[in-house]
């Protein structure tokens, strides 16, 4: 039979759409892969709290979904989906997928083919766990999860894989089993620095067995797997097979449906009409999978695809939340009609996708300042992004005139590409309409297409020319430099240029940062540290032609590349360039030779810098010629903050006698950010990065953040009056509050945010008797080089 | 790279408590009262209460350090005033009580003050002292990671003991489940290692204290020599290279946790004696003004 329309993945979106198809009458099936509904959400862990945000968006389904525990959650749909008698199918895969409308086949995995109409893709982003891809891999001791690792006992288990999970699993199975690890490669690379310590002890005393350079031949009847070492065949008997690839993403799959996506950049969205439809006609995507991480957004989704299915042409169910949005300006409220004018006036904009700009406006202000209002002050830490719809902008310049932009321009790139401060103030013209969007936002658009990429790349070199290099270069000039530059990317520790090479161009750093290290007596001195929005390699070209130092990324850096052929160019038209080129290299010779002076000192900037300070922009220091290890700073930590320290002071290494605990070190860029579904991690004027209360908890930034310092963390007991513990000692002694919750259900990333709610400053420095504890940006670390040297 | 409790904005308090002692003393000098000074006089009577004010201040530190949220000054700034106010003190009580001490209540009070004040002294020798000891001791390594170091030569020698059999597993095995380190902050204080291990010597099992590992490299020495051929001498002496090896990181150990218990046990001695202060305090001004 041919159905009228076939969903695929019984997630949140694929169940809200079912029964909204039932609800409607359609002929219908939902297909789901494992073998029971929202595969996804089973595997939260047990108990958590599901919140529902955000919270401004109605919810518009058949279903219900309330915040909730996940037991909860799930019963509720499973409740809802039994007695809509909805019709589901359980362990159906999806393998292929093609045809248009109404033509559509689906096969299955066991090959079975179905046919529909038209189809809903609502598969998530989870993707599916990469299979063993050996004969055997489906045996019935071969699992590609694992729920509880206590479960196993006195069995012999090989765990294949060199990942996090995978030592994950490969520890805590070997607590009450005998584990054998394989790996493909020589080492554990890919692993976290706690996990590879772990591991790595682990073998060394040999509580797990290891294969290195060793790949999977066949998965054997009767409990066995052969494997290819590097000195042969061998053949293990086992009890349990636990494979942990990581899981292969979806894009594969939905591209070989058919559907287009703008570029190769692994995060950017398949392009949809504003029904959801893709370019194939008849094929629908929506939930995580269409860029909408959240549950609500998810199960509204699925209801609207049927509604636009059966050609009602309902508004999406957050219409109201952009109507009211639009209230203020004065362009009248009707959305479309708006949102048509945006994409008019801002000619960045013009050939997005209709729903990525729908998107992005919802997830952006819209300000109306007054004339002379500041938008944004020099030195602020914000990062967002400024299109001007209306009226014009005054943008401060040091060197000039205010320069003036108007409507259709944009501002507020400088910080957004390089997460360093504002580099102007900003105030607002006559009748000024500004949307204002979210870094996040503006990124995913930059890597979904490339000549948005294009133009703000340019702009970015044009003003940074502007601001530093050539203040006075006519705009043309700067244009045609910036078409010839280039922009290079490095990872840490890549080099730009290396001492000795030959001087052929110049690098403006346009975010991270670089060491400069000369060669002294075989021994290699670091002599700086450049952070972004400054220049390398001007040495080389205004004096000698050979480069007289190295410099080195010391975290992952962008760089523009001016060769020397240009900068000759500018030389030759601007004679000041190069008098403020000669002082500059006067102020870094005679840096240099302090530093190579005293070697200690580059010797400690370059320990900082290893630590990833590089990228810091307020890092917490602690003096250990001072700190007597009464905590006081943790305590202080947790008392301010609900409970829960945010730091750990006694972790870390030192050098120097200058110690750097686990504590967040508000990144230029912080790696925290990039993954979080309700958009909740955000950096305040001063720098602060924080987690605003929207956060679900799915536990991302954790894991995104590379030196360890966001936990989750539920609510704490209340703190006891003080003065009545000090004297009876009754309730629990600051910074040792236990939490309310025992489970752990109601966990929120917490991380440090600098007290930026509370006067006077950071708490643990305020706190610290001996004035151990001390914030510090990195352009102060020169002076801890002074007390070294 | 930063300024320490003593040299806090220049030292500003020391100046402070300066004016304070010298103010004292000139009033001391130049008051002329009819009878001999002693706290019952006009001066007497001021800098009685002077002294009493501060030492409610000083003990008021206790609350302000754990005021997390208080902007009123920094707990380093508290701090450095607690200590050169605090030693200000001496002087001011001194001149009180015009030099006069019998055996009453008075002058207990006044012992219980110098009492707090010495240890406070103390104090400030450790903070200002051990923190640099201490991060040299552990070569700029969190305590954690000689702990690891520690678990990681434990399990190394309980694979080379287990490579010599049953007994020298038990044996070593019993030497790591009964190493320990200052079970109690006293014990870390004295720097005492209470590491015991079993030996088994003439076919019984005897339980010996094993303090630096001593009892466990002497059994292992032994029974080298009379170990007769070459493998089994080698992996005895690879054990015995190991567990040098964690003398030597318990000794480090042991040296961080001893400052590390100096610099907290004091407090022991300066808030109890700070309360016993308070008590003494008050009965010395009830009774003055009770057989006033
Ligand atoms: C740990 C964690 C916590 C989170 N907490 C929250 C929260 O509290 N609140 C919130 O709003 N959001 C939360 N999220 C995000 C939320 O889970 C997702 O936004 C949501 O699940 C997306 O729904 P979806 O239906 O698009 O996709 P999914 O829920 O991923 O559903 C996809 C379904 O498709 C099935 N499938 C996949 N491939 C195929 C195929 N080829 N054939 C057939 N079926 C297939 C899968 O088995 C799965 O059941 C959290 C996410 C994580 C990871
Ligand atoms: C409000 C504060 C105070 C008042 C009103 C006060 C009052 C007095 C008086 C009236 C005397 C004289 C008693 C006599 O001669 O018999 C005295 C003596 C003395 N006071 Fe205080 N005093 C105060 C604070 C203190 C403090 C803070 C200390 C120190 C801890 C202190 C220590 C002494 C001593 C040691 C003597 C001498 C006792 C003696 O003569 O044997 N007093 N005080
Ligand atoms: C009579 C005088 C004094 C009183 C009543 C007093 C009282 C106190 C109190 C209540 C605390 C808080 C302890 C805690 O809660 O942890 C404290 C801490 C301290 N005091 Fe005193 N003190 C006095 C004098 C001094 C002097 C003279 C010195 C130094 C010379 C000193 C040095 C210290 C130090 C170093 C601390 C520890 C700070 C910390 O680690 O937080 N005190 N004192
Ligand atoms: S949480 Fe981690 S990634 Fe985020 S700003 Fe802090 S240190 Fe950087
Ligand atoms: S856990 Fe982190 S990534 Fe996930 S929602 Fe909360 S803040 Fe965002």
């Amino acid at each position: 039979m041919r159905y009228e329309l076939i969903i695929v993945g019984g997630g949140p979106a694929g169940l809200s759409a079912a029964a909204h198809a039932g609800e409607l009458g359609l002929s219908y099936l939902l297909l789901e892969a494992s073998d029971a509904l929202a595969n996804t959400i089973q595997r939260y862990q047990k108990g958590k709290h599901v919140m529902a945000e955000p919270q401004v968006v109605p919810l518009r389904s058949d279903l219900e979904f309330s915040p909730g525990s996940r037991e909860a959650v799930l019963a509720a749909w499973q409740q809802g989906i039994d007695a809509r008698k909805v019709n589901i199918r359980y362990g159906a895969e999806v393998t292929a997928l093609s045809g248009h409308r109404p033509n559509m086949e689906l096969t299955l995995a066991d090959g079975e083919t179905l046919h529909a109409e038209a189809v809903v893709l609502s598969i998530g982003l989870q993707g599916n766990p990469r299979k063993l891809g050996v004969s055997g891999e489906e045996r019935s001791f071969v699992q590609y999860t694992l729920d509880d690792p206590d479960e196993y006992r006195g069995e012999t288990i090989v765990v294949v894989g060199a990942g996090d999970a995978a030592i994950e699993n490969a520890i805590a199975l070997a607590r009450n089993n005998s584990v054998i690890i394989v790996n493909r490669r020589d080492e554990f690379a890919r692993a976290k620095e706690g996990n590879l310590n772990q591991i790595t002890r682990a073998i060394d005393d040999g509580t797990i067995a290891c294969f290195y350079n060793t790949h999977v031949a066949s998965v054997e009847p009767g409990s066995a797997i052969r494997l290819n070492t590097e000195t042969g065949e061998t053949h293990v008997e086992c009890d349990r097979i636990i494979a942990r690839l990581g899981a292969i993403p979806p894009r594969r799959f939905v591209e070989s449906c058919g559907i287009e996506f703008p570029s190769d950049d692994p995060t950017t969205l398949p392009e949809l009409t504003h029904h959801y439809e893709s370019n194939v006609p008849g094929l629908y995507v929506i939930g995580a999978l269409g860029g909408y991480p959240l549950i609500k957004q998810a199960m509204n989704q699925g209801f609207e695809v049927v509604e636009f299915l059966r050609g009602n042409d309902i508004l999406p169910a957050d219409h109201g939340v952009l109507e009211s949005k639009f209230e203020s300006l004065p362009f009248g409220t009707d959305v479309d009609e708006t949102l048509d004018l945006i994409r008019e006036r801002v000619p960045l904009f013009a050939n997005i996708n209709g729903l990525v700009l729908r998107e992005l406006v919802l997830a952006s202000e819209l300000l109306t300042p007054v004339a002379g209002d500041i938008v944004f002050r020099k030195n602020d830490y914000t990062n967002s992004f400024m299109s001007i719809l209306d009226g014009e902008v005054e943008i401060e310049n040091d060197n000039g005139p205010p320069i003036q932009l108007g409507a259709g321009q944009f501002f507020g790139e400088m910080s957004l590409l390089s997460g360093r401060r504002r580099s102007a103030t900003v105030r607002a013209g006559d009748a000024c309409v500004i949307l204002e969007s979210p870094r996040r936002d503006i990124v995913k658009l930059m890597n979904s297409y490339e000549q948005v990429r294009r133009i703000i790349d340019q702009h970015f070199i044009v003003r940074t020319l502007r601001g530093g290099l050539a203040p006075d270069a006519p705009l043309e000039d700067l244009e045609r430099i910036a078409t010839r530059s280039e922009l290079r990317k490095y990872t840490a520790n890549d080099v730009l240029f290396e001492q000795g090479d030959t001087a052929d161009g110049l690098h403006l750093i346009r975010n991270g940062s670089v060491s400069v290290s000369r060669r002294i007596g075989g021994r290699d001195i670091v002599t700086s540290y450049v952070a972004a929005g400054n220049y390398v390699g001007e040495m080389g070209l205004v004096g000698q032609a050979q480069r007289s130092a190295t410099v080195r990324a010391t975290v992952a850096t962008e760089s523009v590349f001016l060769s020397a052929a240009v900068f000759d160019e500018m030389l030759a038209n601007d004679a000041r360039l190069r008098e403020r080129m000669q002082d500059t290299v006067k102020v870094r010779l005679a840096e240099n030779l302090r530093m190579e002076a005293a070697p200690e000192s580059g010797d400690l900037i370059s320990f900082l810098m290893q630590q990833g300070l590089g990228e810091a922009t307020d890092v917490l220091l602690i003096d250990e010629t001072l700190c007597v290890a009464c905590d006081n700073c943790e305590k202080a930590c947790a008392e301010t903050h609900g409970g829960t320290s945010r730091l750990d002071r006694a972790a870390g290494p030192s050098y120097a006698q200058v110690h750097v605990p686990t504590s967040c070190r508000h990144c230029e860029d912080p790696h925290c950010m990039t993954d979080c579904p309700p958009d909740a991690i955000r950096r305040a004027p001063n720098g602060e990065v924080y987690i605003e209360d929207s956060c679900i908890g799915c536990g991302n930034c954790e894991s995104n953040c590379p030196y360890g310092v966001i936990q989750m963390a539920g609510a704490k007991e209340p703190a006891p009056n003080l003065l009545g513990w000090l004297l009876t000692g009754k309730g629990a002694a600051p910074g040792d509050r236990q939490p309310v919750d025992a489970s752990g259900s109601q966990k929120k990333a917490v991380k440090c945010d600098m007290c930026k709610d509370l006067g006077g400053g950071p708490a643990c420095v305020r706190a610290c008797p001996t004035g151990a504890a001390l914030r510090m940006a990195p352009a102060d670390f020169v002076n801890l080089t002074k007390r070294v040297s | 790279m930063h300024e320490s409790l003593l040299a806090f904005r220049r030292r500003f308090y020391l100046w402070v408590a300066l004016l304070l002692v010298v103010g004292s003393v000139v009033a001391y000098w130049y008051h002329d009262p009819q009878e001999p000074p002693n706290g019952g006089t006009l001066l007497g009577y001021t800098l009685g209460t002077v002294g009493a004010l501060l030492i409610a201040w000083l003990a008021l530190f206790g609350v302000r350090k754990r005021s997390y949220a208080s902007t009123l000054g920094t707990v380093q700034g508290w701090l450095s005033a607690h200590i050169y106010l605090g030693l200000a003190l001496i002087v001011v009580v001194l001149l009180h009580a015009g030099f006069q001490f019998g055996w009453n209540v008075h002058t207990l009070a006044f012992v219980l003050m110098m009492l707090v004040i010495l240890s406070g002294v103390f104090g400030v020798v450790v903070y200002l002292r051990y923190p640099v000891r201490m991060s040299r001791n552990r070569g700029g390594a969190p305590r954690s990671d000689l702990i690891d170091e520690l678990e990681d030569i434990d399990r190394r020698s309980l694979r080379v003991a287990g490579s010599l059999g049953a007994d020298f597993h038990e044996f070593v095995a019993s030497g790591v489940q009964r190493t320990q380190l200052g079970a109690t902050l006293w014990d870390r204080f004295r720097g005492r290692d209470s590491s015991q291990i079993l030996l088994r010597q003439g076919g019984e099992t005897v339980m010996a204290a094993n303090p630096g590992q001593d009892a466990a490299l002497d059994w292992l020495a032994e029974q080298q020599s009379i170990s007769g051929d070459a493998e089994t001498v080698g992996a005895i002496s690879e054990l015995s290279a190991l567990i040098r090896n964690k003398r030597k990181l318990l000794r480090q150990l042991g040296a961080d946790l001893k400052m590390q218990a100096t610099l907290e046990l004091w407090l022991y001695v300066h808030v109890p004696l700070t309360a016993a202060l308070l008590a003494a305090l008050l009965v010395h001004i009830v009774t003055v003004f009770l057989y006033w």
